[in-house]
């Protein structure tokens, strides 16, 4: 589809698909039992929602994020000109709330009974952005690709339809350069990869899109519309709009990885841990907005009978001082701990724990924080203090 | 291959036993009637034990190991859960996950010598392995054990350590003493400076507190013992034990996968930072 410089290739068949058609495929994919989630207004942000109809999509808005700070302006006419929601699709396939099991009391003692509610769905995830693909392939690989599979998160994964949308914009936030994600998917036939989209969507000037097959299934349904072949000139189009996204991204601030590790490693107690300390709040918001966190904790909720529990498993966060509670207290009991815990997982760590990277460049984490910490500014300096001191 | 994360099976309560003021041991078995079911673990190795209603909590198993019918688990009521665990009864139900983690080794050092250093409810996950060791006695050379507890009072299967005195190098030491106590008082590091090993061939196995296996571990290197022929069993918070929650990282390491027990030239560098 496209060569790893992130450029559209010419090899694969690409058709136009124009609105109307998009919502003709939304009933082809619902009347084969799909239920179709994309971005929404809501609450003067964008969220992943379900969409009835294309009529539900976001329209005419674009987006400006910097660090503590995310506005929608409704400007053009384009259906993705703005870059990464608020929310990220972790929530549709690791809710922040779910019951996992019931145990009841029974004659003999008690069963434990699978909760299975709402696991049957067939879903699409319609216009996820590149990064936010590299971060289900990153969960994929903890609730999947480990020594134990995680039930709901397989149920709710398997059989998933994903549709990709190209950013042809970025926002001052946007580093997925930095960590190895392209704004236009690459490798879509690489059969490696987990994660690959059924369709990719490229939208031109707000008038229709470019669609592409990523798979046999994606393929078949580009069948069944009978679409017209992309012609060159439109092509074009797309290969300019995947340069300008380009450009913007070089322009943005970067986060070097070069000897991270080394870096992070000989900085563990550093002064510096504890000036950042001075200003994070220890809110979370960061881990709560993440594409790619996955920690959660468990509660157990008694019925007032005492006869049902329910086993509830909920996000959590490292920024929590119950994250590391044992007897006797918490392991990281200072906010330097826990944001030493943060960055170094994220960027380094994460890459011991399951041969992936820990973030994709969203940069949700730098928008959402209310004091805006910018991941990429405290990497950077933690590069330029070992300098110092090398 | 991978296998499901799965629901807690039943078991149930053989026996419960009172060990200390705190400290209580439950052995305990699968609840389903007529089933014979076979049960493997390995030295080390940890359950996570669910008491209705309260929650799970990671568990090292204090058996014997081989292939058994029945768990034994020796818990001190310090939480919730662990209360939960504390007021079952013979005969009471509970559920169970597991076994996890890694183990401690036990043919890679036979024909050596072994020391084996524990400190509070340390001993429970070191059980398995001295039962082992005290079964296949002839194949080691002199095992030691030293054994720190908080008072005479916590000191735990202390009939046993008076059969193990018989084969093992024992000593015990506890932080503070009443009138009348004749043993040793003060840290675990005492009867370890003491000690008198072959360098290259002694291996040493600890577990305790996180201070405890600091400052045991650093004084065995000092004294020149190998640090890939130390081993340790770390604890931290644990929500799921198998790799999913998060909770039990220490850097680059997942307890519940990667350990609980670590040689210490994995660990050392993590060890060794504050507050990780």
């Amino acid at each position: 589809m496209h060569t790893d410089d992130g450029q559209p290739s010419q090899a694969s068949p690409c058709y136009t698909l124009s609105f109307k058609r998009l919502g003709e495929l939304f009933l082809l994919l619902e009347d084969d039992g799909f239920q179709i989630i994309g971005p929404t207004l809501q609450d003067r942000a964008i969220r992943y929602e379900r969409l009835k109809s294309p009529d539900y999509l976001v329209h005419g808005y674009v987006d400006h994020q910097k660090a503590g700070c995310y506005h929608l302006e409704k400007q053009g006419d384009l259906y993705f000109g703005y870059t990464v929601p608020q929310d990220s699709w972790r929530r549709h396939l690791q809710p922040p709330k779910e019951t996992l099991w019931n145990v009841k009391r029974s004659p003999s003692g008690f069963d434990f009974e699978e909760n299975s509610d709402d696991l049957q769905t067939k879903r699409v995830f319609f216009g996820v952005r590149p990064c936010e693909l590299r971060a289900i392939e990153i969960q994929d690989q903890i609730f999947l690709k480990g020594n134990y599979v995680d039930p709901h998160y397989h149920h709710r994964r398997d059989g998933l339809f994903l549709v990709v949308v190209h950013c042809i914009r970025a926002t001052s936030t946007c580093f997925c350069t930095s960590m190895g994600v392209q704004p236009f998917c690459s490798n879509q036939e690489d059969q490696k990869s987990h994660a690959r989209p059924d369709l990719a969507l490229t939208e031109i000037e707000g008038q229709f899109f470019l669609v592409r097959p990523g798979t046999h299934r994606g393929a078949q349904y580009l069948n069944r519309l009978e679409l017209e072949e992309a012609n060159p000139e439109d092509l074009e189009i797309e290969t300019r709009l995947s340069q300008v996204v380009q450009r913007d991204l070089k322009r943005n601030l970067n986060l070097n990885q070069d000897h991270l590790k080394e870096i992070m490693d000989l900085q563990m107690e550093s002064p510096y841990w504890n000036e950042v300390a001075q200003r994070c709040l220890s809110c979370a918001n960061c881990t709560l907005v993440c594409p790619t966190c996955f920690c959660s904790t468990t509660e157990d909720l008694v019925s007032l009978d005492e006869n049902t529990t329910e086993r509830i498993r909920k996000w959590d966060s490292c920024f929590h001082l119950s994250h590391s509670y044992i007897h006797g207290g918490s392991v990281r009991s200072s906010v330097s701990a826990r944001y030493r815990q943060w960055i170094t997982h994220k960027l380094v760590t994460w890459k011991e724990q399951f041969n992936t990277e820990g973030c994709v460049g969203c940069g949700r984490c730098i928008t959402w924080c209310p004091v805006g910490i910018d991941i990429r500014s405290e990497a950077n300096r933690l590069r330029s203090q070992w300098r110092g001191e090398s | 291959m991978a296998t499901a994360a799965s629901l807690p099976e039943v078991f149930r309560v053989l026996s419960r036993r009172q060990e200390t003021q705190d400290v209580f041991t439950l052995e305990i078995a699968p609840h389903l009637a007529g089933s014979e079911k076979v049960l493997r673990f390995l030295p080390g190795q940890f359950n996570m034990l669910y008491a209705f209603g309260f929650g799970d909590v990671p568990i090292s198993i204090s058996g014997e190991t081989g292939q058994v019918d029945h768990w034994i688990h020796t818990i001190r009521n310090v939480g919730s859960v662990t209360n939960g665990l504390s007021r079952l009864k013979e005969g009471d139900i509970l559920g169970v996950r597991g076994p996890f983690g890694t183990s401690w080794p036990t043919n890679q050092n036979e024909g050596e010598e072994v020391v084996i250093v524990c400190g509070g409810l340390g001993v429970v996950p070191l059980r398995p392995l001295i039962l082992h060791l005290e079964k296949n006695r002839a194949r080691y050379q002199t095992i030691h054990l030293i054994y720190g507890a908080r008072s005479p009072n916590d000191l735990l299967f202390t009939s046993e350590l008076h059969r193990w005195a018989q084969t093992f190098q024992v000593e015990v030491t506890v932080d503070h003493a009443p009138l009348g106590w004749k043993g040793q008082v003060g840290l675990v590091t005492r009867p370890l400076k003491r000690l008198q090993t072959n360098l290259q061939r002694t291996t040493a196995f600890l577990c305790g507190p996180d201070i405890m296996m600091r400052l045991a571990s650093q004084e065995l290197l000092e004294r020149g013992y190998r640090a890939d022929k130390i081993y340790l069993s770390l604890e931290r918070s644990m929500k799921c034990g198998v790799g999913h929650c998060g909770h039990c990282q220490l850097g680059g390491h997942l307890i519940c996968r990667n350990g609980p027990v670590f040689q210490l030239d994995q660990v050392i560098h993590e060890m060794n930072i504050k507050e990780l």
